[in-house]
């Protein structure tokens, strides 16, 4: 089996080596390999296979592939947010002490964390909320490519179930998330880790680049009759940039990626030392690529806050036009700040200073966004649900982060905290209020239209108080020890006065984890309660956009017949206007896309293909390379793709709904979070 | 507000049929999309071999040393006669009820396409023997990065076209296999001017200076 041998699965390792790292790592293993059979034995046990084959794993509904993408993030986020704790729990003991990690645990811990937390979850998790929300507030009734959508998801999908079997198999890259060669070279990382790292990234990379294209590929051509760009929802508006920022960023990524392979695979010299490699042009790709992913991550971020701000203030969006304006320019001149992610690497002094300038200006389109959602509260009726809290602190923290972030624009001050815990302290201060805080808003606000029923507002705002305290205490000692000259990605210190501040911040990573726990808390308990919480009418926060105005969960073609859109916050229009929930004139036959198994055989086909090539075993790349591009040929042969969903059921169905809502009381803004909402909003006049 | 229709060039779809037109709009505009994001790929190969080319060689060859221009040129006539071809391909497509125009310029398409690969490998074969190995420098391995990435595409066009020709058999000259035609001839083009910018930039440049 090429290089794999026996001594590489953890657990002989914890067997061989009886260690606490060692032990750590057989413990992370184990309940991996648990989680896996605890699913399995469910499964069967509910006879859910079945279910979970035809109704999710094969569905190319844009929706159920929503979902899909947001339960991969979860599962990756569990992973890596333990990791931060125990990174945290390891430097906060090791002052003048080995702690209980090895330097060779703790790189892979942190290069882990890092790759998860922006590939495997936050990626994971905007695509999901995109692929959910976007088409319904476009009016569509699926994206423009719904079976290369699945095929996105099966690739990142591959990507994560690598990043998890080096937990078992092997061992993941010590080299960080950006893997900065030559240290990441076959010279000095001669195992496999790298090669995880590799082609985990390669997978994504290339789901994510098919995802942008997708996506933008539907804000232009899918649209609703009506829905001009400018009545398009902020959220669309977001996802629009999103998406070309992945068309264009992704690309620099899989090349760089691919450059390493071929350099530790097949001798090449981009990168090495010797015979004209050349490693700064490995920084300048990934951050090429990187810096607009900063970006690809925080604009759908912006526009789900855009969105919660408007609905729980009742009010429509302050300055839509300039919203749209500063998300354009913040997608261009995401472009143009690369280099200030390597001051430090020789470019000279003016260089510097234009990136410099550059990485200031986006200050200010973001600015405007502050504003704008500030003065989008004014005179609001503000409701303080989970969301609108995590939009708030959102607001408050990023501010503190932005300007810790046009501090570090300083070439002259970069020198001095270069890859220092101040720059940790700042990344995390933007990422987590930025994409985090936004994606959790997102699951608060839109859960109740994917499930039928609303989260407990309690554990919310429980998991909402961990969240926002444990990121203070956690990452603002990390700025002071960033200036005390603490750097990143240390095992051991040998300087006393870090372990206050560092106790401190292991404190506050407990909190962090307690907020994850509340969340999962809060699934279960209104799962148990979902008779008292549903909202069958769909629409339980008096909302504005298309999305809303269909049940919950919505059917699988979205809407009954495609609404007519006459201006911004289209839903609310049709409410004032009384024109919601009134029964259309005709019905028409709906054609929907057939399941298709093609998605998932490409998706064990890229694991089959990523875990051959981490580990040499050449035949496997060849049977796994011929299972996927075979599936895509096959595939091409199939001539009958969609199935038609008769007129008659769609009337039947929708006028049962609609029957249902006009019997439903409506539901005063102050009532939100009692068993009275059922999903239809008070209107006032 | 009344939608403008797009009736794409090329497209042989019936001229009243209007819904197989706003269906194959958003494919077709998707494959443009893609084919930017593929552009972009091969721009950073660009940028790494203008950055790896001079800078790059280590002492060993040089571009001057291993580059057969003839051989390069013969290729650039094949590659752009092809694209002729294909774009014969596609007016027959559209203009002539027949099969057999059809799958005879394509026939023609795949036969310089394949001689343009096989003189690549060819070339490739030579330089190698010459110790011109992407082992050697880093010059080289961005040499055969950007080279044999396009060459890849071109493979992968001409796998594209067979199976093409196979569904126009199989089934016939439906929608499906006509806007496949179109994507495919849009992508044999973008490789086009991907190779003369290989020509221009890597064989001429390379030789010149």
């Amino acid at each position: 089996m090429g290089t794999l041998t026996p001594q590489d699965i953890s657990f002989v390792q914890t067997f061989e080596n009886p260690v606490m790292s060692e032990f750590i790592d057989g413990a992370a293993g184990s309940v991996l390999v648990l989680g896996i059979i605890t699913v399995t034995v469910l499964l069967t046990y509910y006879r859910g296979w079945k279910a979970l084959w035809f109704d999710w794993l094969t569905s190319v509904d844009h929706k159920k592939i929503g979902i899909m993408y947001i339960v991969v993030s979860f599962v990756m986020l569990a992973r890596a947010i333990i990791e931060g704790v125990l990174m945290r729990y390891q430097q906060s003991i090791a002052v003048n002490d080995p702690g209980v990690l090895t330097p060779d645990h703790f790189g892979q811990l942190f290069s882990t964390h890092g790759s998860i937390m922006i590939f495997f979850m936050a990626m994971p998790f905007i695509t999901g909320m995109i692929n959910y929300v976007m088409p319904q507030q476009l009016g569509a009734r699926d994206v423009s490519f719904p079976l290369l959508n699945a095929i996105s998801l099966w690739l990142t999908a591959a990507g994560a179930a690598l990043v998890m079997i080096s937990l078992v198999v092997g061992k993941f890259s010590t080299g960080g998330w950006t893997a900065y060669p030559p240290y990441t070279g076959i010279e000095f990382s001669p195992g496999e880790g790298v090669d995880y790292w590799i082609w985990s990234i390669s997978l994504t990379s290339i789901g994510s680049t098919l995802t942008g294209v997708n996506f933008a590929t539907t804000i232009y051509k899918n649209r609703a009759p009506g829905m001009t760009l400018f009545r398009m929802p902020l959220f669309c508006w977001t996802s629009l940039c999103t998406s070309v920022l992945m068309i264009f960023a992704m690309a620099p990524l899989t090349i760089a990626t691919l450059m390493l392979a071929l350099d530790r695979y097949a001798g090449f010299h981009f990168f090495t030392n010797d015979l004209g490699g050349n490693m700064m042009n490995y920084a300048n790709l990934f951050w090429l690529f990187g810096h607009p992913e900063v970006y690809i991550l925080i604009l759908p971020a912006f526009g789900v806050f855009s969105e919660v701000i408007s609905t729980f203030s009742g009010k429509t969006i302050y300055g839509y036009k300039s919203l749209v304006v500063a998300t354009m320019s913040i997608a261009v001149l995401s472009f143009t700040v690369w280099l200030h992610h390597f001051f430090t690497m020789g470019q000279g002094a003016n260089v510097n200073a234009i990136f410099g300038i550059a990485t200031m200006l986006i200050g200010v389109p973001t600015g405007v966004k502050v504003y704008d959602w500030l003065l989008t509260m004014v005179r609001g009726r503000i409701r303080l649900t989970t969301a609108m809290l995590f939009s708030i602190m959102f607001l408050v923290t990023f501010v503190i982060g932005g300007l810790t972030g046009v501090i570090l624009a300083n070439p002259p001050v970069d020198f001095a905290v270069h890859n220092s815990l101040f720059l940790v302290a700042h990344f995390h201060n933007m990422v987590i209020p930025g994409v985090l805080f936004g994606m959790i808003a997102g699951y608060q606000f839109w859960f109740p239209k994917a499930f039928g029923f609303r989260l407990a507002e309690r554990w919310g705002k429980a998991s909402f108080w961990c969240w926002s305290i444990g990121f203070y205490l956690t990452f603002m000692p990390l700025y002071a020890l960033g200036l005390m000259g603490a750097m990143r990605r240390t095992v051991e210190w040998f300087r006393p006065e870090y372990l206050g501040w560092l106790q401190v911040a292991f404190v506050g990573a407990l909190l962090l984890f307690s907020g994850f726990i509340f969340l999962c808390v809060q699934l279960v308990v209104s799962v148990r309660q979902r008779d008292q919480r549903r909202v069958p009418a769909g629409d339980p926060w008096d909302g504005r956009s298309l999305e809303w105005s269909n049940s919950a969960p919505p059917p699988e073609y979205n809407f009954a017949v495609i609404p007519e859109v006459s201006g911004q916050d289209a839903f609310t229009r049709l409410k004032e206007q009384g024109k919601a929930y009134v029964s259309p004139a005709t019905y028409e036959d709906i054609a929907v896309p057939k399941n298709s198994i093609v998605a998932p055989v490409i998706g064990v086909g890229a694991i089959g293909l990523g875990f051959a090539l981490v580990w040499h075993i050449w035949w496997l790349v060849a049977v796994s390379f011929v299972i996927i591009w075979g599936a895509v040929i096959a595939r091409s042969f199939v001539a009958e793709t969609e199935r038609v969903i008769p007129a008659s059921k769609v009337r039947a169905d929708h006028e049962a709904w609609l029957a249902q809502v006009r019997e439903c009381a409506t539901t005063p803004r102050e009532q939100e979070d009692t068993s009275t909402n059922v999903g239809r909003a008070e209107v006032l006049a | 507000m009344k939608r403008q229709t797009v009736l794409h060039p090329g497209l042989n779809l019936g001229s009243a049929d209007e819904y197989s037109h706003a269906q194959s709009e958003p494919v077709i505009f998707g494959f443009w999309v893609f084919l930017m994001a593929d552009l972009v790929l091969f721009a950073i190969l660009f940028a790494t071999y203008a950055s790896m080319s001079v800078q790059g060689q280590a002492g060993g060859p040089s571009p001057t040393d291993v580059f057969d221009l003839p051989s390069a040129f013969i290729e650039t006539m094949l590659l752009l006669g092809s694209s002729i071809t294909f774009g014969m391909a596609s007016l027959a497509l559209k203009y002539k009820a027949d099969r057999l125009h059809l799958v005879l310029w394509l026939l023609l398409t795949f036969c310089l396409g394949a001689g343009f690969i096989g003189m690549e490998v060819r070339d490739f074969w030579i330089m190698m023997q010459q110790g011109a190995v992407p082992q050697r420098s880093g010059f080289l391995s961005a040499f055969y990065m950007l080279v044999a990435t396009h060459g890849l595409h071109v493979t992968a066009g001409l796998l594209w076209m067979i199976i093409l020709l196979v569904q126009l058999r199989v089934l016939g000259r439906t929608t499906a296999v006509k806007l496949r035609l179109m994507r495919l001839a849009l992508f044999w083009h973008m490789l086009d001017i991907v190779w003369v910018c290989i020509f221009t930039f890597v064989y001429l440049f390379g030789v010149a200076l």
